[in-house]
């Protein structure tokens, strides 16, 4: 499945790092968010946009990760020649992953 | 146990005005923050500044003040807001004068200054965070420097009874938790409470985005009315408990899926989320839903402040030159293609001098590079060239050589727009506390 139809989503920008959340509808899903979307999936998902490292948080409490993508903008919100400076886009972009079925 | 209730006036400097007015009439509110200072707006200010010294404060400031002033007063709401950006005192001034002219008597209006670091971080060449480089080894390009300050010098303004405070650069979740601690008496080192009253203002601190703003997905995450959003409302008690909510008639939707989304917007690490006040800990939040359009947060915490604060430094950053056309309807995805090769090759041809070229298919290609192709092919597709250059004049170039498409391109080239731009950017740097001495002043109407 698409990881859209589990989970709802946010970017986030400050200087050239964005972040992403990545939250589970039901927080029974959580586990399997926490299984199947990884820091190197994320990484993999925005090769030739996200350049540097990607740190995955998991919060629990909330049934949410949050990505945290170094060298993500283009160099910069307040320098880049991207068309969606902030990233604001990333997130949804994000939910056009695919992930497994959830174990019936 | 005291309460108090504190509304959003604005998410950013050009939000929505309306919903501040609701807020301030139908709220039941006893503060309204308007947030409205981005990164880069006080290096912009500063510019603004220099070629007029009565400028440099929020373009919306006078329509804001207008709009909510008579409404504040009838119902005893105190405002705070960084509105001031490079000019607080003339943005105070403004808005004494707006008050006088709408009969509005005897209102205070307090100005905090001292988050102009420029000097200092040039006088002690203090280190560029991101380069490394001393900040002297750039200092023809900079702008502007300006330290985020925490709440202290808004407490202290709302003690000495300002009706309005009007701040530069300070950090955006302080203005909400200034009136906490003025009005619960909380310590500047009660951690705990200042990580509370911390993430009432990153919550609240982009206006509708917690009500259902920045949310909507038609069929899985609809929301009710964007076209009259609410913006939020905190209830928050002594103990630090506390409730988002919205005027009830208002449209939009406070849910915990809505606060979710939030808390961790422009967080990394959630168990140390940094202020000039305190390191706020959302690691372990919770949110319950009470009623409709009431959210009860719970489980924040705090640690102690760092003990540096955050400038952001403003510079100068060469040009952009960009140009957009568009083409449709059956191969309109290989015209694009081709008008981008022949954009290329006349960029070399003319020698365009330039350090970083992006070339797009709107709706193809330009959020998301190439990784997810479209399918089916698109019935139209928007060009899109940006450079950056190092003088205004290669950068008009570019936005030239997309438009020049019309007579020399490929067929159908149509609604061609250009642009060519200074670009001011920002950089960061860390500086002992002391470094940044805030100053109260009053304005009075």
């Amino acid at each position: 499945m698409k990881l859209f139809e589990c989970a709802h989503s946010r970017t986030g920008d400050k200087g050239d790092i964005s972040n992403i959340s990545v939250i589970a509808y039901d927080p029974k899903d959580f586990e399997h968010l926490v299984r199947h979307v990884t820091a190197e999936k994320v990484r993999a998902h925005f090769e030739g946009i996200v350049k540097g490292d990607v740190v995955r948080y998991e919060i629990q409490s909330i049934g949410a990760l949050n990505f945290v993508m170094q060298s993500a903008l283009g160099g910069g919100v307040t320098r880049s020649l991207a068309l969606d400076p902030h990233g604001k886009c990333l997130a949804s972009a994000l939910m056009a992953m695919e992930i497994p079925d959830r174990a019936a | 146990m005291k309460t108090i209730r504190i509304g959003s006036g604005a998410g950013y400097s050009g939000d929505r005005i309306e919903p501040a007015v609701e807020v301030a009439e139908k709220g039941s509110i006893d503060y309204l923050v308007f947030e409205c200072l981005a990164e880069r707006t006080i290096a912009i200010a500063q510019n603004a500044k220099l070629k007029n010294p009565e400028a440099g404060y929020d373009p919306l400031l006078e329509a804001r003040m207008r709009a909510v002033l008579p409404a504040c007063r009838k119902n005893g709401v105190k405002i705070i807001t960084n509105m001031g950006a490079a000019n607080p005192l003339s943005a105070a001034r403004k808005t004494a004068q707006i008050a006088a002219e709408l009969g509005i008597g005897s209102l205070k209006v307090a100005v905090v200054s001292g988050d102009d670091v420029l000097q200092v971080l040039l006088d002690k060449d203090i280190k560029i965070t991101e380069t490394g480089a001393p900040a002297t080894t750039m200092s023809n390009v900079i702008v502007s420097a300006n330290a985020y300050i925490g709440a202290e010098p808004m407490v202290k303004a709302l003690a000495e009874g300002a009706d309005v405070v009007i701040t530069g650069r300070v950090a955006d979740p302080s203005l909400f938790l200034a009136p906490q601690i003025h009005e619960f008496g909380w310590a500047f080192d009660d951690w705990d409470k200042l990580g509370k009253g911390t993430a009432v203002g990153h919550l609240l601190e982009c206006g509708g985005q917690i009500t259902g703003g920045y949310y909507a997905e038609p069929g899985r995450k609809d929301v009710p009315g964007l076209g009259r959003l609410g913006f939020p409302i905190a209830e928050v008690s002594e103990d630090g408990t506390f409730f988002i909510t919205k005027v009830a008639d208002a449209g939009g939707m406070v849910t915990v899926d809505t606060c979710k989304e939030q808390i961790l917007y422009e967080v990394h690490d959630p168990a140390h989320y940094l202020t000039p006040d305190v390191t706020a800990d959302f690691s372990q939040i919770t949110f319950t839903q009470e009623g409709e359009n009431r959210v009860r947060v719970s489980n924040v915490t705090g640690h102690k402040r760092p003990d540096t604060l955050k400038a952001s430094v403003g510079y100068v950053d060469g040009y952009i030159g960009e140009g957009q056309i568009s083409y449709a309807g059956p191969g309109a995805l290989a015209r694009g293609n081709l008008a981008l090769d022949v954009v290329r090759e006349r960029l070399e041809i003319c020698g365009v001098e330039t350090s970083e070229l992006k070339f797009d298919l709107i709706g193809v290609n330009a959020i998301h590079g190439d990784v997810l192709a479209p399918q089916p092919e698109p019935t139209e597709v928007r060009v899109r060239v940006a450079g950056r250059t190092a003088t205004m004049a290669e950068a008009v170039k570019i936005g030239n050589e997309v438009e020049t498409l019309y007579t020399n391109g490929p067929a159908g080239g149509g609604g061609a727009t250009k642009s060519a731009k200074q670009v001011v950017a920002m950089l960061s740097a860390l500086l002992p506390r002391e470094d940044a001495i805030p100053a109260i002043q009053f304005i009075e109407a």
